[in-house]
């Protein structure tokens, strides 16, 4: 086997305790494992923000804004340290899917951990057409099939600009830039790669709640 | 090990001349993903219907025909939105941008005018012997496309002896390319090579370098950015052959090989050929040149090996053993500069840190980002110590250091890496000695043989 992030070959660790039940393959060789931070629970209460267990700064901010308790809850698997910044720009911006393999076992994990017997629509975060030809794939869709679901598209993307390119404050006072084409009865987790100001998650929960749907939840690879 | 195997069929060039004001000409010989040309559709098409550009699948028969890699953890499928299907893509160049099966590469023709210059040289110093010799043998290898490998000492002098074959191909209107695998040889390289040849368009190729372009008629270039040429080049010069990651990576090899036209020179250069190329030479399948001398003439610095046995747990406590913190502050009462190499980035960073109260030093390794700076600072003797990873065991030159190896026995100091180290000190004529210490825990093979070679290399030099 060889690691999925850095290719190395992985050496299967024989001893009495397994040497008789089938091997489990692993993905991730010991040196890269070690440099992602898996979350552990809890932190804040809101955005899973790992740092203590009130609610976070930022989260305050955001409970006095327009968008006051749009989202019941985020959940977030691994830190957006430097490494997940390096896998972040290999897998998105230079298209390498097959990444996300590293990271299956531990999404499916947290997902049964946090929704578990929920009856929920996953939705992906819609890309414009231009970004999507450019890499080919939409990441968020791609987490959800990693979840073994298929994902709702009832949203769309107005622009087309980069979140990421912005600050901030930018972001926040920025028009959304999303529309809804459908409605959900039913519980929506948004599923998205990185949870970074909570403004793209929040967008679509106001548009999704004030369409009446009951509860937004968002699922992020990173955090 | 064969360095250079024949290309693979699907690249042989047929193609019509060029013209001259054609947007081909920055495109000769380039081999490229349609989101790497910025040429419009209808230039493409009129470029296609001159036959100067092929266009070329880019993933066959379980291959990347850009990367030429085989093996099914390179190759991997994805659902891919442009095509609607499950779709082949290369995980080993992707990040020189992502090959997919679905969309093919663009072979540019290699056909393109380069000025025959009458005198480019304007290097004016004079060649030893031993350089001259060389420099004959790598003009005579131009001449007649043949492969050579040329073996020289640290600090014989490669780039000169490289100088009067460089004269001959440009005189010729070659196109020639000095590749390495390192981005700091390059680095290095650059400046000199203008100096040298004022008057010839020289580009510089490397992850994050200021040229982009790639279309100079001699290119300096890291061996990675090989990948996207495709029969470009009369002489391909290859510095530094048996370094990281060049010598034990086939896809490299395969795109090296491809750069360069079929017919092509192949100079390899190198001070501690691996033992595949050593045994080519010997069954006399690879043609060699020996320098063992340096160009000032001195002997090259012979390590001398120190047993501290408890280096491993005091670094791991973050601190130093006595005697080597004696022997730093001996060598700081010198004159010279000191370069620590030390095994791992955070060993290099906790020593930096630890000596920081002493002596004004800092630490490099790959992934610096201020990595070209600090050596720059250390050039310019605003350091006194330079902690560094291996990254600078070769291809930098400066000209008043002594070295020292902390935990000499460790993995990445291999043979090659040591002697090479070694080869560090004593490089300027003002200045031809220098002090070598190898730190361990218990000697090594590779520091034996090391030693064993340098001895060697002075033993034959002494007999020119």
């Amino acid at each position: 086997m060889r690691c999925v992030i850095c290719f190395a070959s992985i050496l299967p660790s024989v001893n009495w305790t397994n040497f008789l039940s089938p091997q489990k393959e692993e993905k991730v060789c010991q040196v890269c494992c070690e440099k992602l931070e898996f979350i552990d629970d809890p932190g804040c209460p809101r955005c899973g923000r790992s740092e203590g267990t009130q609610l976070c700064f930022d989260c305050e901010r955001w409970e006095q804004s327009d968008y006051q308790s749009v989202l019941t809850k985020n959940i977030s698997v691994c830190t957006y340290n430097d490494f997940a910044k390096e896998l972040v720009a290999r897998w998105k911006y230079r298209g390498d899917f097959t990444l996300i393999e590293a990271f299956t076992e531990a999404v499916q994990t947290k997902y049964k951990n946090h929704f578990n017997g929920m009856e929920a629509d996953l939705v992906a975060i819609p890309l414009s057409k231009e970004r999507l030809r450019e890499r080919g794939f939409n990441q968020s869709e791609a987490l959800i099939t990693q979840l073994g679901a298929s994902p709702e598209r009832f949203l769309k993307r107005k622009g087309s600009e980069k979140q990421s390119k912005k600050g901030r404050r930018d972001r926040i006072s920025g028009e959304n830039p999303f529309e809804l084409i459908g409605r959900t009865e039913r519980p929506v987790v948004l599923v998205d790669d990185i949870y970074t100001t909570g403004m793209t998650v929040r967008h679509l929960a106001h548009l999704l709640r004030e369409a009446g749907c009951p509860a937004v939840y968002s699922f992020t690879l990173f955090r | 090990m064969k360095l250079f195997r024949k290309p693979s069929s699907s690249f042989s060039p047929y193609f019509s001349p060029f013209s001259e004001d054609s947007p081909h000409q920055h495109l000769a010989g380039k081999l490229l993903t349609r989101s790497e040309i910025t040429l419009k559709e209808s230039e493409l098409t009129q470029l296609r219907k001159n036959l100067l550009v092929q266009i070329v699948s880019s993933i066959t028969g379980r291959q990347c025909q850009r990367c030429g890699v085989r093996q099914s953890y390179f190759l991997c499928c994805f659902p891919h939105s442009v095509c609607q299907k499950e779709c082949c893509f290369c995980r080993n160049c992707i990040m020189m941008g992502r090959v997919t099966e679905c969309e093919p590469l663009y072979l540019f023709s290699p056909l393109a005018s380069f000025k025959k210059h009458a005198s480019p040289c304007r290097w004016k110093g004079d060649l030893t012997p031993g350089q001259q010799a060389a420099a004959d043998r790598i003009i005579s290898s131009i001449h007649k496309r043949e492969e050579l490998l040329v073996w020289a000492v640290c600090g014989a002098g490669k780039t000169e002896m490289l100088f009067p074959g460089l004269t001959h191909a440009l005189k010729q209107g070659m196109r020639i390319c000095l590749a390495t695998p390192r981005t700091d040889v390059v680095r290095e390289l650059v400046p000199r090579l203008r100096s040298a040849f004022p008057d010839v368009e020289i580009e510089a190729l490397y992850g994050d370098s200021e040229d982009k372009m790639g279309s100079a008629q001699l290119l300096l270039s890291t061996t990675h950015q090989l990948y996207r040429y495709a029969g470009a080049f009369d002489v391909m010069i290859i510095d530094e052959i048996d370094a990281f990651p060049f010598h034990n990576d086939n896809s490299l090899k395969w795109a090296a090989a491809r750069a360069a036209k079929v017919e092509a020179a192949k100079i390899y250069l190198t001070a501690t050929p691996r033992k595949k190329e050593k045994r080519r030479i010997k069954n006399k399948q690879l043609p060699a040149v020996f320098i063992p001398s340096r160009f000032h003439g001195h002997p090259l610095p012979v390590p001398k090996l120190k047993l501290t046995p408890t280096l491993r747990s005091q670094l791991s406590k973050a601190s130093l053993p006595k005697s080597v913190l004696n022997s730093i502050s001996i060598q700081q009462k010198g004159r010279r500069q000191l370069l620590l190499f030390a095994s791992t980035i955070s060993y290099a960073e906790k020593i930096a840190r630890l000596l920081s109260s002493d002596y004004s030093i800092d630490s490099v390794h790959a992934e610096d980002p201020e990595r070209a700076d600090k050596i720059e600072s250390f050039r310019k003797r605003e350091l006194e110590v330079l902690v560094t990873t291996t990254i600078l065991e070769r291809g930098v030159t400066f000209p008043s250091v002594d070295v020292f190896v902390i935990d000499a026995g460790h993995h990445v100091f291999d043979e090659a890496a040591l002697v090479q180290i070694a080869g560090r000190a004593g490089r300027s004529p003002e200045d031809p000695t220098g002090e070598v210490i190898f730190f361990h825990i218990g000697k090594t093979d590779a520091m034996l043989e090391a030693q064993t070679a340098i001895e060697k290399m002075n033993r034959k030099a002494k007999k020119l």
